[in-house]
């Protein structure tokens, strides 16, 4: 489905990064795991995808700082020779009440998340029109959407993540350039994993699935947005969330 | 001289698809070329490949004729 073609996906040594990775390389793509600080998890996926006959190698980067990005991006077109799609999934948490949180919690957030996703897609676009192609996805979430109490920070990050998809869509478009954003509801990761039974149950209360989604879940929809199945949609937000918001 | 703009007028011509006489030193990009504000950072690109350099953004913010962009590469070249 995606044979030959090359992927760069940020954030790319667990969770819901790490099933992306995982699902493009099953589907026939050369993968460039990026990490931040999680050399040897990143390393592990690396081994997990050149068991599956494809060919991936890690890179470390922080996709906020622009330099480090563009040297990325060149070792990624030097290695795999083009760059067909762009996985934006790097992303941190720094969870306050707006009341609490510092300028400096906000300040991370937005510059990993937000940012981060500006920098990595103007980094890449030279190469994308030139190919005259290109998929870039984006991971927002639900909460970017819906909004959500303690995530001031990451919910305006999210929603400005959308925003951004948007607008490089219609700019990108009539290089052949799609540009989608997903956003994924309650998805069991490290991060989920920490949750009280009664955070637990009141999430699940909320989605008419009435269960988490998985990584996999996540990253199913995201090898669709990455193939020829999707050559008519750009701009789009794709909700993966069980329900909870429409 | 003539040697840089014939270079830049073929990858003109090459990638806003124009007739050849059409493109003078003084036709401007936007109005006499049809090219849309994508066209004209996509030949920038073009441009910096063909002469093998980087154009800061700044400066090819400038570049608003054929003429704008052979001067400009003639300055650094000289």
């Amino acid at each position: 489905m995606l044979k030959g073609k090359s992927a760069l996906v940020t954030g790319a040594s667990r969770g819901i990064g790490r099933a992306i990775a995982l699902e493009l390389a099953r589907q026939g793509a050369n993968v460039a795991v990026n990490y931040a600080g999680s050399e040897a998890k990143a390393q592990a996926v690396v081994e997990e995808i050149e068991q599956l006959g494809v060919n991936a190698f890690k890179i470390q980067a922080d996709v906020s700082d622009e330099s480090s990005v563009k040297a990325m991006v060149k070792e990624v077109i030097g290695q795999f020779g083009s760059l067909d799609i762009l996985v934006n999934n790097a992303g941190i948490t720094r969870d306050n009440l707006l009341m609490r949180m510092k300028e400096e919690e906000f300040d991370q957030v937005i510059n990993t998340n937000l940012k981060g996703v500006f920098v990595c897609t103007k980094a890449v676009t030279r190469q994308m029109m030139k190919q005259k192609s290109g998929r870039i996805i984006n991971v927002a979430s639900i909460v970017g959407v819906s909004g959500n109490p303690g995530q001031a920070n990451y919910v305006a990050a999210k929603a400005g993540v959308i925003g951004l998809t948007k607008t490089t869509a219609k700019e990108l478009a009539s290089r052949n350039i799609l540009v989608n954003a997903i956003a994924p509801g309650f998805i069991s990761t490290d991060m989920t994993d920490e949750l009280t039974d009664e955070q637990r149950e009141g999430m699940l209360a909320m989605i008419p699935l009435a269960k988490l989604g998985t990584p996999e879940d996540v990253a199913r929809v995201v090898r669709f947005l990455a193939s020829e199945d999707a050559n008519y949609i750009t701009g789009q937000t794709i909700h993966i969330d069980g329900g909870m918001v429409m | 001289m003539a040697d840089v703009f014939d270079r830049v007028k073929d990858i003109i011509v090459d990638k806003l698809d124009v007739e050849e006489s059409k493109v003078t030193m003084e036709a401007s990009f936007k109005d006499d070329l049809e090219a849309d504000s994508l066209d004209v950072v996509e030949l920038v690109m073009e441009l910096e490949d063909e002469f093998d350099m980087e154009i800061a953004d700044e400066e090819a913010e400038k570049i608003n004729t054929v003429g704008d962009a052979v001067n400009y590469i003639n300055s650094l070249q000289s």
